[in-house]
């Protein structure tokens, strides 16, 4: 259920997964326009990270499909990928290049034609412009989450997926972390943010879904304050 | 350039430039290779067998084993980094993926096997004379053998929990097939013996590259895809 | 009929298959003993081989399947074919271990040395290590998926290897001549011996047939067990 009328650019449907005989997802299905922001949250176990994963392409659902942007999302048709982009628990750099490097790297991945001006560019976008010439270690959490999601956001993806942004950021930068998705989000990206602390996505999502035990306990538009929902949340996860 | 030569090239380069600022792998598999040499030379009997006999033997051990230790490298850091994932995400065929592992290990194992060679022709005092352009072509092939299997054996015992063990275990089967067809080939070069008398295990060599090659880059997504 | 009830019914079904070709081996003895000439050079030692080749013929084939099912496995995705390359390993494993002692308790009254690297023993002992390999490999995984992919990349690695060795035993002694050692398995066998070896081969299939079932059963009642009934 959109809240916006955007194009759908993300298009789940029936995803079912297992690991072992544990089965984590059941029958999910998600659709996120353009412009939206769905926070996904639910107590740990539930099946966040997993449907981040099969949303990304990154684990194969045993039942059900993905679609980006009207395309199925399958192994053997890898251009799809570019449609989306992926900010997870670790960074994606690699420790023993630059961050200028580690983004060149990337825009070579994907084929962009002019990889070091691009990465360059989108440095200093993030305000990582002086220290492009550093190893992804030297940085705190808050500056090394601003180069993974320019990392993220360098081959312009339609859709970004984030596996709770922020956790362990300090005030100042999830406060940059909230205006610059909800930037974005205007510009038209679609927004997956997993989250288990539901204040930190309140100012950025359009859209709450509740995950409890593998499948959806609630989907449904944002509206009204954050203390308003809690008391539903709380009841919903059951606690 | 077809695109999954690019890629393969973009993620070997990338391998490279890594492992060329930290230098760890390739120094300890170069310092392996000198120690396992100097074991060799003070394990045998000098007057017992002479040198030219073990010489094929003792370099194809020397280099299997410090090829071992360096292969493990090119998995260990995406580990690390949980950076596999970036791989996986982007456009890029896990065929080019294998193929761009495959050439950073290629590039680590053939600088570990160019620094030892030297160090063996010292310290075992072998004439390589005209046979080197012939043990490098032989080298290669062989190389390349043990190192497709190994680049597939080392992404998947890095996600247990004795990788170190686990490689060995797995790898030391494959690679007696090249090994064997190595140190025949070396044997024979460094006897001056004509080509005829190698063609079979030549062959030998170049069709054990030529299956693995295929079969592993075609398997990989089974190892990295979930 | 339930997981755990299938799986009783096949551990069943196995035993009696394998109590079969257990006496189907007793049988193969009395044959050996009785019904076979003694072989003029080899003597009495010779009549192991007509356990230790069929054996070898089990370990081969189990090791084969385990490949093949592999395959399958990442073609079609179907646990039971993950199930059954992991029982056929170990009853390959344990095969291959008993061709590998009979192979030198033989080797020595004839050859005078324990170990030959003849091309069946050797073959034997590299399906022996990448059996080893595939089950360590198993042991060391959790995740059933994970563990069931690369136990299937291992097994079908591992079928293309054999091939490569043999061809590398072959090389090695044909241009190495070996101090001559008599192969027993010649084609002109007197009847006696080819008969009972056929059927000896015929038991051990059984065997093989009947220990993987068991093997197979007990795998499924594992599962069953861990997670009540439920399929």
């Amino acid at each position: 259920m959109p809240s916006s009328d955007g194009p759908r650019l993300l298009e789940a449907t029936g995803l079912r997964r297992a690991y072992g005989r544990r089965q984590v997802l059941r029958d999910i299905d998600l659709t996120v326009a353009a412009g939206e922001a769905v926070a996904v949250a639910g107590p740990n176990g539930a099946g966040k990270t997993t449907l981040l994963r099969v949303l990304a392409g990154l684990a194969r659902p045993d039942r059900g499909e993905v679609r980006l942007e009207g395309q199925p999302l399958r192994r053997d048709s890898p251009e799809i990928r570019r449609a989306v982009g992926l900010v997870s628990h670790q960074t994606l750099l690699y420790d023993d290049l630059t961050l200028h490097e580690n983004l060149t790297f990337a825009a070579r991945l994907y084929g962009l034609p002019t990889p070091a001006a691009a990465a360059r560019s989108a440095l200093d976008e993030a305000g990582l412009g002086a220290r492009a010439d550093e190893s992804p270690r030297r940085l705190s959490r808050g500056l090394a989450q601003r180069a993974a999601i320019a990392r993220a956001l360098l081959h312009r993806p339609r859709v970004l997926l984030l596996d709770e942004p922020f956790t362990a950021l300090d005030a100042a930068a999830s406060e940059r972390l909230r205006d610059e998705l909800r930037a974005r989000r205007e510009q038209g990206l679609g927004i997956v943010l997993v989250t288990h602390q539901l204040g930190e996505a309140w100012a950025v999502a359009t859209r709450i879904a509740v995950i409890v035990e593998g499948r959806w306990a609630c989907d449904e538009t944002l509206a009204g304050s954050l203390e308003g929902f809690l008391p539903r949340y709380q009841e919903l996860i059951g606690a | 350039m077809p695109e999954w030569l690019r890629l393969a090239l973009v993620i070997a380069g990338k391998d490279v430039r890594a492992e060329l600022r930290s230098r760890t792998a390739i120094l300890s598999a170069v310092v392996f290779a000198a120690l396992v040499l100097v074991v060799f030379n003070f394990a045998r009997d000098p007057t017992a067998l002479a040198a030219v006999d073990l010489a094929p033997s003792v370099l194809w051990v020397t280099f299997a084993l410090a090829a071992m230790l360096a292969l493990n490298r090119a998995f260990t850091v995406e580990k690390e980094n949980a950076a596999l994932d970036g791989l996986l995400l982007a456009p890029v065929p896990r065929e080019a993926l294998f193929a761009g592992k495959l050439l950073a290990n290629l590039a680590f194992v053939g600088t570990v096997e160019a620094v030892t060679l030297p160090l063996f022709v010292l310290f075992f005092n072998v004439d390589l004379g005209t046979a080197l352009p012939g043990i490098i072509g032989v080298t290669a092939l062989a190389t390349v053998g043990f190192v497709t299997v190994g680049t597939i054996f080392s992404a998947m015992a890095v996600r247990t929990r004795f990788a170190e063990l686990m490689l060995p275990v797995l790898l030391l089967p494959f690679m007696v097939p090249p090994l064997i067809g190595a140190v025949q080939v070396t044997a024979r070069l460094l006897a001056g013996r004509p080509l005829s008398e190698m063609m079979g295990w030549l062959r030998l060599l170049a069709l054990y590259d030529l299956v693995f090659v295929i079969l592993c880059s075609l398997v990989f997504t089974a190892v990295v895809d979930e | 009929m339930t997981a755990s009830e299938g799986a009783e019914s096949l551990v069943r079904r196995g035993t009696v298959i394998t109590a079969a070709a257990l006496l189907g081996v007793a049988g193969v003895y009395v044959l050996a003993w009785g019904y076979t000439p003694i072989e003029a050079r080899q003597g009495v030692a010779q009549k192991i081989f007509y356990l230790h080749v069929p054996s070898a013929w089990s370990a081969l084939l189990a090791f084969s399947l385990v490949g093949i099912v592999s395959a399958l496995y990442l073609w079609l995705n179907d646990p039971r074919l993950d199930r059954f390359a992991a029982a056929s390993a170990e009853v390959g494993l344990a095969f291959s271990a008993v061709m590998l002692t009979t192979g030198p308790i033989w080797a020595k009254p004839i050859w005078g040395t324990w170990w030959t690297w003849d091309a069946r023993l050797t073959l034997t002992l590299f399906l022996f290590f990448l059996f080893i390999g595939y089950l360590a490999l198993r042991a060391a995984l959790q995740d059933p998926g994970e563990r069931a992919r690369f136990s299937a990349v291992i097994g079908i690695l591992g079928l293309l290897l054999v091939p490569f060795i043999h061809l590398s035993v072959y090389l090695f002694r044909t241009l190495h001549p070996q101090p001559v050692v008599l192969k027993p398995s010649r084609p002109s066998l007197p009847p006696e011996m080819l008969r009972t070896l056929l059927i000896s081969g015929a038991v051990f299939l059984l065997l093989y047939i009947g220990l993987v079932t068991i093997r197979y059963g007990l795998a499924l009642a594992e599962e069953a067990g861990e997670h009540g009934d439920a399929a």
